[in-house]
């Protein structure tokens, strides 16, 4: 039985109102503005880019502020704002190995072409707290060093060359990849649409994965073959030109990890990728999505399929935290109905036993 | 525009267009003389465009998420249409370079544009990202290692 229940359109507005309120704080403090924002929680804004699945640092900021700073409901704005949009196309592949490198490390070769560029990280940082940055000192500025035009070509391509890495993807450098925001998501579901899935998954989901198939999970402890942190063009062919132009700059993390490979009956030993690419600075998300790529390619490499983080309906079904948190932030709502006929059943379930009962002791 | 040189060319000055600062591109432009009207053939307008990605950098590509981007096309009284694709969603830049676009599709105005506009803002970009390629090249770690005396 379905009721409709009206009232409460005053308290909702007042709710709304308070929530405003709230939102701005004590009004003796000064208001945060959504520059400061875009240029001071910048790695808030990379996250909120990353999983909204839409690169605009000042979209991302006012959604952050509008939220409150709570980044999962900033996510969900955002993804509602993209749908007002209309699409132009799709851009050309972006080339990450022309990248203009701000960080590129790697675990795996201590000495490589182009060398470890650390960038602007947390690593190596103690973690204390610094109370100096509650009074808003200036930092001293960055050293500068010798800029050489060495390149810095992609790690994995150097262990290719060997052939003791497996080649980056099966499959054409000019196939046509299937999108999500096109169709839903139907299972088997193609490694092209699960990193698309796994780009936009929640960092918090992705990182307690790719963690599990490190404990054993899967089997699958990787090495970092290499991370890499800097801007790429990107291009795209408008129809009325009919060749690429530069749309202008973004900034990616990507992550290639690099796993042993014991070999099948479908391929030799060798070692195996997987692969994480996100908008911004997120190196721990890119990093979890690249354990969880190569997880996921268990089927392919004829592994045995007994983790979480290898169940791709598991994996990409619940990965999406808008979806999630949709279905869990629903049962907020109204169920008054619904309860009551659960209430009625358990009133009648604890009568009928009530009865056998007596009945059997008679 | 259907030879091959000019067409890099003109690419070459849209992805300096795209990356310039939308400030200092107005000013540029505003400081050019004898410029002509220019009809709005399509208003500034945003929309997204889905970036790809590939599969370990090089290999099969993927869409990894989508882009705002704001584009315009214009046509000049001389009949050269401009046209930009922006990333982001300023109009405005969006609007200028599209103009200047159409501007510098006029052979006997290209050289002197190139000179007072694609070259100053290509040069401030080229400025810019030196002063990071420096400040990036400092967190190069340089590797040392100890002599242990039991080698010698």
């Amino acid at each position: 039985m379905y009721v409709a229940v009206k009232g409460g359109e005053q308290a909702i507005d007042n709710a709304h109102r308070l929530l405003a309120e709230k939102r701005r704080g004590d009004q003796q403090v000064a208001e945060v503005t959504t520059e400061q924002i875009s240029e001071q929680l910048t790695l808030a804004v990379d996250r909120v880019m990353t999983e909204g699945s839409l690169y605009d640092r000042s979209l991302a900021a006012l959604a952050i502020k509008q939220a409150r700073g709570d980044l999962i409901e900033a996510i969900f704005l955002v993804r509602a704002s993209r749908t007002t949009l209309p699409r132009f196309g799709y851009s050309q592949p972006i080339d990450t190995g022309s990248m203009e490198i701000s960080r590129r490390i790697s675990a795996t070769y201590k000495d490589l072409p182009g060398g470890q560029i650390l960038g602007p990280t947390f690593d190596y940082t103690h973690r204390l707290l610094e109370p100096g940055l509650e009074d808003g000192n200036l930092p001293e500025p960055a050293a500068l060093g010798d800029a050489d035009d060495q390149p810095a070509p992609h790690v994995l391509g150097l262990l290719s060359e060997e052939g003791l890495m497996e080649a980056p993807s099966s499959g054409g450098q000019d196939d046509e990849p299937d999108d999500l925001t096109r169709e839903p998501l139907s299972f088997p579901a193609d490694r092209d649409l699960r990193l698309q899935n796994l780009a936009r998954g929640d960092e918090g989901f992705l990182l307690a994965l790719g963690y599990s198939t490190q404990r054993g999970f899967a089997r699958n402890h990787p090495f970092a073959g290499e991370i890499r942190l800097g801007t790429v063009e990107v291009e795209f062919v408008p129809e009325e030109l009919g060749f690429p132009i530069v749309l202008g700059e973004i900034e990616v993390t990507e992550c290639e990890m690099v796993n042993q490979f014991k070999g099948s009956k479908k391929a030799p030993p060798q070692f195996t990728r997987g692969y994480g690419l996100t908008f911004g600075h997120c190196e721990r998300k890119a990093m979890s999505m690249a354990q969880v790529d190569r997880a996921l390619r268990a089927k392919e490499l004829g592994e045995d399929e007994i983790a979480p983080a290898q169940d791709e309906e598991f994996v990409l079904s619940h990965c999406d935290n808008v979806q999630a948190t949709g279905f869990v932030e629903h049962l907020k709502l109204p169920h008054y109905v619904d309860f009551q006929s659960e209430l009625e059943l358990v009133r009648r379930m604890r009568k009928e036993q009530a009865e056998a009962l007596r009945e059997a002791a008679e | 525009m259907i030879h091959k040189d000019n067409i890099s060319q003109r690419q070459a000055w849209m992805a300096v267009l795209s990356k310039a600062a939308c400030e200092e591109l107005a000013m540029l432009w505003g400081a050019v003389s004898d410029k002509p009207s220019y009809e709005l053939l399509r208003k500034p307008e945003t929309g997204l465009v889905m970036v790809r990605g590939r599969m370990g950098g090089t290999g099969k590509p993927f869409n990894t998420g989508e882009a705002t981007v704001t584009r315009c096309s214009v046509r000049s009284d001389s009949g050269k249409t401009g046209h930009a694709y922006i990333l982001g969603r300023d109009h405005k830049h969006a609007r200028l370079a599209a103009e200047v676009d159409a501007a510098l599709q006029q052979d006997e105005n290209r050289e002197g544009l190139m000179t007072s506009i694609i070259m100053p803002l290509a040069e401030q970009h080229e400025a810019k990202l030196n002063l990071h390629r420096k400040k990036v090249a400092a967190t190069k770690v340089d590797f040392f290692t100890l002599v242990r005396g039991e080698d010698e």
